[in-house]
């Protein structure tokens, strides 16, 4: 199987781990993995702040970059979300009929990770290892955007070593919301503050997320809090094993 | 006891100060935050029991999200048939543009009444065009008979909530206000005590003042009829006791049959209170002789309404049934409460209709009050993707922030202009991550984050540390690795 890794401006810039991680991750499971070097952002931050010629340009660009694409895989529920949530707007008011037609016969194609190994390679047993106690966090886009359901705990479970603790309150938002976490930088903080009490509540190690958005904005209260926990994104634990663990890739 | 609500609550779009300032008081008060967390726990475990029992709850969304969408591509024919119907029954309607045109129609129908006192069935429309104090200028004191109401109305509170206005007050706050200004010093802060002091309270009121005036949850086209639902039975007593009714309506409360009504209200009772029926639910016609008031009148208020209707993805806005779910849902109002939205309409909703009610000249940080989430969505009745909506109007914010010269000034609109441009291409996107490294790195602690950052970005780090940027981006590790492979 061929896939085109799609590792997001965010992630490409703040965490290469997690984008290491799903490298050795789909190489192991056999998976062909390219990556486009042109490639940007998917123009979601853009999207969500009212900026929509400059979303709908960065639209264009990923569309026509990976026309050609088998699959495209992208570590980042929310940057999926845009491209199936806003790109058909965005597409159908600004985008001509060419423009159209590729997005309709490539969105089928982008998947988010958990997508990806679940539903196109069929896979929930990954081979990873993983001894530590993780709560995950199911961000707002993973749940309400791509309803990705159980696959996250499905790929969990198969984690030798995993022990895994329920959070309250599981789907409520953290707060960060992009822009919002500076345009509304207290409310965002208020928000934080609450979800952080749920997710320090587990005693768990990780918090772990298919969004490192979330957990930017999570890490960075627990870092300034010293609250004794770190955050994790679900490929670096399903890339972990006995031999290369996680905690050396970070 | 410090005064239930802050002096700084302002509810009046034109001249509420920003969201995020609006906010800071709200978050800074123990008491509202645990409030109003407490009473939305209330209700939302209510709803969530509700809406699990019922199999054909999806069913029943799509169904309301049609009619109410049928309603608003032709709303002009069910009005003019609510109308024909409404007048055929005996009652008068009267058609409002604006609030100003509402609060005259109302006093001048208030005078033909020679009414110097009038009794109100809740009504959040009436807040919308500032009724009470514009009665109360000219000379007609209206009194709420709404359990909540009645809590801000002697308070000197504004509502937070639309379903339960005074849901930031809690019960010792009640007291307060009830001993303080119905001279009960006595009076304890058992809710038993406290209802049986606003029934006694309540009871003269009805009893003596014979004109009424309510909002409408529905109007229905097909038969000219009203229906209100409430929990109370406040407004059972206002529709049957007063010699005259005057009822105002947003133009977008009609629904064409009666039958749609079965629809609507399984889903508003479920969505607002949590419960599988509200405890009434009054539907009248015109007026009936020997029964209730005699004098029956509707004023239809546009206020903005209608030039909604232009826009094919806001319009879905007017869909609401004002059940409240939204805002028991979203995590934003779970923090602030409703006041920081200076609107009478908070939460999601009022984050999307008080723009436009506004015609977008006003509230224009409201779109930006939400991160997203997609909680208000998901329980929404009627499908209002509040989420569209909002970013539909961040656009035209945006697109008036264009036009203006002081985008020059605002790091936001730069940083998003100028990063446009640079993920145009790889090269200048990579370019401009080497330079965030070396800036960013003069921020880095010896830990290898970073704890405080000037302008936009130390409103991340008031609160939250930055991992400093690692040293190797992940496509400078993708090229490295491929160069060794060859």
């Amino acid at each position: 199987m061929r896939a085109s890794l799609f590792i997001t401006c965010y992630n490409d810039t703040l965490y290469p781990e997690t984008g290491r991680a799903v490298v050795r991750l789909l190489e192991r499971l056999g998976v062909d993995l390219d990556f486009a070097p042109q490639q940007t952002c998917c123009g979601q931050m853009h999207a969500n702040t009212g900026f929509r010629c400059e979303a709908f340009s960065q639209a264009k660009r990923f569309i026509r970059l990976y026309q050609d694409a088998e699959t495209v895989v992208i570590p980042s529920s929310s940057c999926v979300a845009m491209i199936r949530d806003q790109y058909p707007g965005l597409v159908a008011e600004l985008g001509n009929q060419e423009l159209r037609q590729q997005f309709e016969a490539l969105v089928p194609r982008v998947f988010e990770l958990s997508e990806f190994l679940i539903d196109r390679l069929g896979v929930e047993d990954v081979g990873a290892y993983f001894p530590h106690r993780v709560t995950y966090h199911a961000s707002c886009h993973g749940v309400r955007a791509l309803h990705l359901g159980d696959r996250p705990w499905r790929l969990m479970a198969k984690v030798r070593g995993l022990d895994q603790v329920p959070l309250q309150n599981i789907d409520r938002c953290c707060g960060f919301g992009g822009t919002f976490s500076v345009k509304n930088a207290e409310v965002s903080s208020a928000m934080l503050a609450v979800k952080l009490q749920d997710v320090v509540a587990t005693g768990a190690e990780y918090c772990t997320a298919l969004d490192n958005s979330c957990l930017m904005h999570l890490g960075g209260a627990m870092h300034r809090q010293y609250a004794g926990m770190k955050t994790i994104h679900l490929a670096q634990i399903l890339a972990s094993t006995e031999d290369c663990p996680a905690e050396a890739t970070l | 006891m410090s005064h239930v609500v802050p002096n700084l609550v302002n509810l009046d779009p034109r001249t509420a100060p920003p969201f995020p300032q609006a906010a800071l008081p709200m978050l800074r008060n123990p008491q509202l935050r645990k409030n109003v967390g407490h009473a939305i726990d209330v209700i939302q475990s209510k709803r969530a029991k509700l809406v699990a029992e019922k199999t054909d709850w999806q069913e029943l969304r799509s169904a309301a999200a049609d009619i109410r969408m049928h309603v608003l591509e032709n709303l002009g024919s069910y009005l003019e048939q609510f109308e024909a119907n409404c007048t055929a029954a005996g009652g008068a309607v009267h058609w409002a543009a604006d609030a100003e045109e509402a609060r005259h129609i109302i006093l001048d129908l208030l005078r033909q009444e020679n009414a110097s006192e009038v009794i109100k069935i809740k009504t959040m429309t009436s807040a919308e065009i500032q009724l009470n104090p514009f009665l109360e200028a000219s000379g007609v004191r209206a009194y709420e008979t709404d359990l909540a109401e009645i809590i801000l109305q002697l308070g000197e509170g504004e509502p937070s909530h639309i379903v339960v206005p005074a849901l930031h007050v809690n019960r010792s706050q009640v007291r307060e206000i009830f001993a303080r200004r119905m001279g009960l010093k006595d009076l304890s802060d058992d809710p038993q005590a406290l209802t049986n002091a606003a029934r006694h309270y309540l009871r003269q009121k009805f009893l003596t003042i014979p004109t009424a005036i309510s909002g409408a949850n529905f109007l229905c086209a097909e038969t000219g009829s009203v229906s209100v639902v409430e929990s109370e039975g406040n407004g059972r007593m206002c529709l049957t006791l007063p010699r005259a009714m005057i009822t105002l309506a947003g133009i977008e409360k009609v629904v064409p049959r009666f039958q749609d009504l079965e629809v609507m209200l399984q889903l508003l009772a479920r969505s607002a209170t949590g419960e599988r029926m509200n405890p009434y639910t009054s539907l009248w016609t015109g007026v009936t002789p020997g029964d209730g008031p005699q004098r029956f009148h509707v004023v239809l208020l546009d206020n903005g309404r209608s030039s909604m209707l232009a826009h094919p993805k806001q319009r879905q806005t007017l869909k609401c049934i004002r059940c409240a779910a939204c805002m028991n849902a979203c995590p934003v109002y779970r923090q602030t409460g409703g006041h920081a939205y200076g609107s009478v309409y908070p939460g999601p909703i009022g984050a999307i209709l008080t723009p436009q009610l506004m015609q977008m000249h006003h509230a224009q940080s409201l779109p930006y009050a939400s991160s997203l989430c997609g909680a208000c969505y998901e329980v929404c009745p009627v499908k209002i993707n509040i989420p569209e909506v909002l970013l539909e109007l961040r656009a035209q914010v945006t697109d008036i922030e264009r036009k203006t010269f002081s985008r020059f000034l605002d790091p936001m609109y730069l940083g998003l202009r100028i990063a446009n441009l640079l993920f145009a291409r790889a090269w200048t996107f990579h370019l401009a991550q080497w330079f965030g490294r070396i800036g960013l790195s003069l921020f880095t602690r010896k830990d290898g984050w970073i704890h405080s950052l000037p302008s936009m970005g130390g409103k991340w780090t008031q609160t939250r540390d930055l991992r400093g940027l690692p040293g190797q981006n992940f496509h400078e590790w993708w090229a490295a690795r491929r160069k060794e492979a060859k």
